[in-house]
């Protein structure tokens, strides 16, 4: 697929993104928006990657629990970058909940993060009516659905006069920016894959509005709501670049937790089940990196929806502000 | 002696649950540990990536069979270890039981036996169980890691007279409190207990500033260790004063 705009031979566009993920996404339309001219190359016709399998969650304060705080700092502003751009985002917060026997990991979950508030679950989502005795909100998180927002945001783009070149091998011609997520360890040592598995379930018997995470010691989980009772169910995160499908241990793990969380998720229908590798820097903090004659927006990790609007701006910022140097008409 | 292995460091740390591998890597450094253990079972061949990083860190590596709950996955995983770092170093850890992972003590014993003869140096997660334990050694194991509680459980020494009684029976066996030590101060209990090192993980890697916990686990290993040499006084029923109150002016 080869959007139908593209450069003459002889005007040829300032930039050429690599990779149409959600950070190659993001980061060509950070660039268009400033006025260049952006191709974005994807060597998959139909671009996937680790955005793929996400969850669409844009949950700084929750991800705190265990990310460093430039995540929680950083993150704020994808909520509304994200609602800017594209329709859905759902600003309805996260819930956070524990089965009974498992209530210090709440309590050690609400010491890790801020911004939240204890409350009654059935009290936001009444499907969890007696079935928690007592959650977490934080009011200001959203969500969106990752595979529609990208959708959307290839659209703008084309909008803005970006050429999105698909699944043919197309000559970069303008300055470099790399967003391939981890194929881009051939330039990058540093990072390495942390598998991700997830489901897609329909369980018509279940209305959630916000996603909810349960704690749990050895398998935490999320369940995020999409369209027409469709839910998210993710994710593993596990130590190693194996590719291939989703593990029975995996599908056992996440279907018990969402079990747990309401019993006629039983009856749902599995939809989908994905494996992902996410690309992760050694500090699993995501960055813009200038290496030799490329900037990379690289190692989103698990933040790829909630970092890459901050990461976007600050590489379009770089790569702007150098090329009205190198170009002062 | 740990197999020949005299470590200056008490402490032996795990290496899952981390926020990241850099913080890993720091609090490996400010523990002061020399042995990290590393399980092979769920990351499998693809796992290079974190290994490497781990491997960095210097330390000795004590891959685990975490997550085995049978004799086969158990000793299949073992050879894996062998292979992928190089050691005949092995935690045998064969569960029992999913929820409460405790081990099953007659698998382990199974296992622990046919990987002493393939020249392994076994280092098996136990309960405080006497028999158990010289079934053992009579496998060939000449270490014991005996639970102070429940992996990850963080509740401490749970039965403290077991693991004294342990302590006296096998007394000249290197013994290792393995799994459930929640804070510093049990850590420290265990070493003053005669207990010859500790191996944990969730307590500091689950803590809210991991690399501040590991140094003060690693401290407090030193503190009992010390301590435990210096020779504890008895607890006595009655006061007794240190300086002398005979012939002290009653006012």
């Amino acid at each position: 697929m080869t959007s139908a705009a593209d450069f003459p031979p002889d005007f040829p566009p300032d930039f050429s993104v690599l990779g149409a993920g959600v950070a190659g996404l993001c980061t060509a339309t950070a660039l268009a928006e400033r006025g260049a001219r952006v191709e974005l190359i994807d060597t998959d016709p139909a671009p996937r990657g680790a955005s793929w399998y996400a969850g669409g969650m844009l949950a700084p304060f929750c991800e705190g629990e265990a990310a460093p705080e430039a995540v929680v700092q950083a993150g704020q502003l994808a909520c509304d970058w994200w609602a800017a751009r594209v329709p859905g985002v759902a600003r309805r917060g996260t819930l956070v909940v524990a089965p009974p026997r498992d209530r210090a990991e709440l309590d050690r979950y609400a010491r890790a993060t801020r911004a939240h508030e204890r409350v009654d679950p059935g009290a936001l989502e009444p499907a969890l009516a007696g079935r928690f005795a007592t959650g977490l909100h934080f009011p200001t998180e959203a969500h969106l659905d990752p595979r529609a927002a990208r959708r959307a945001l290839a659209d703008r783009l084309r909008g803005l006069g970006a050429a999105l070149h698909f699944g043919a091998a197309t000559e970069p011609r303008g300055r470099i920016v790399d967003c391939r997520g981890l194929a881009a360890r051939d330039r990058l040592p540093d990072l390495r894959a942390v598998r991700g598995e997830m489901l897609i379930v329909e369980a018509p018997d279940v209305t959630l509005t916000r996603p909810v995470r349960l704690l749990h010691p050895r398998f935490p989980c999320y369940v995020v709501p999409r369209a027409d009772h469709r839910f998210m169910i993710g994710a593993t995160m596990v130590e190693s670049d194996l590719t291939g499908p989703v593990t029975a241990r995996a599908m056992m793990e996440l279907l018990s937790a969402a079990y747990t969380l309401h019993p006629a998720f039983a009856e749902a229908q599995v939809i989908e089940t994905g494996a992902g590798l996410r690309p992760a820097l050694p500090d699993n903090l995501p960055r813009v990196i200038e290496r030799g004659d490329r900037v990379f927006v690289a190692g989103l990790h698990r933040h790829g929806f909630l970092m890459s609007p901050h990461l976007a701006e600050t590489a379009a910022a770089i790569l702007t502000k150098e090329n009205a140097h190198a170009d002062p008409a | 002696m740990f197999y020949g292995t005299d470590l200056t460091s008490r402490l032996m740390l795990g290496t899952a649950q981390y926020p990241s591998p850099a913080v890993l890597a720091e609090a490996i450094a400010a523990s002061g540990t020399q042995v990290i253990t590393v399980s092979l079972r769920r990351e499998g061949p693809g796992g290079a990536g974190f290994r490497d990083l781990v491997a960095a860190s210097g330390c000795r590596v004590l891959p685990n069979t975490a997550g085995c709950h049978s004799v086969s996955e158990a000793v299949t995983t073992a050879r894996m270890a062998r292979e992928v770092f190089a050691t005949d170093w092995i935690k045998l850890e064969v569960i029992g039981h999913a929820d409460t992972l405790q081990p099953d003590p007659f698998a382990t014993v199974e296992a622990a036996r046919i990987l002493c003869d393939e020249g392994f140096e076994v280092f098996p997660y136990t309960t405080d169980d006497l028999i158990v334990g010289e079934k053992l050694i009579e496998a060939g194991c000449r270490v014991l890691m005996p639970w102070g509680a429940p992996i990850g459980s963080g509740q401490g020494l749970s039965d403290v007279g077991a693991l004294r009684r342990m302590r006296a029976h096998f007394d000249g066996v290197p013994l290792v409190i393995d799994a459930g030590l929640g804070a510093p101060s049990e850590a420290a209990r265990a070493m003053e207990l005669g207990f010859d090192a500790v191996l944990l993980n969730t307590a500091v890697a689950r803590a809210g500033d991991p690399v501040a916990m590991a140094r003060a686990f690693g401290q407090a290993v030193a503190a009992g260790r010390a301590a435990h040499g210096a020779g504890l006084m008895e607890p006595r029923d009655m006061a007794a004063p240190s300086t002398p109150v005979f012939g002290l002016a009653v006012l």
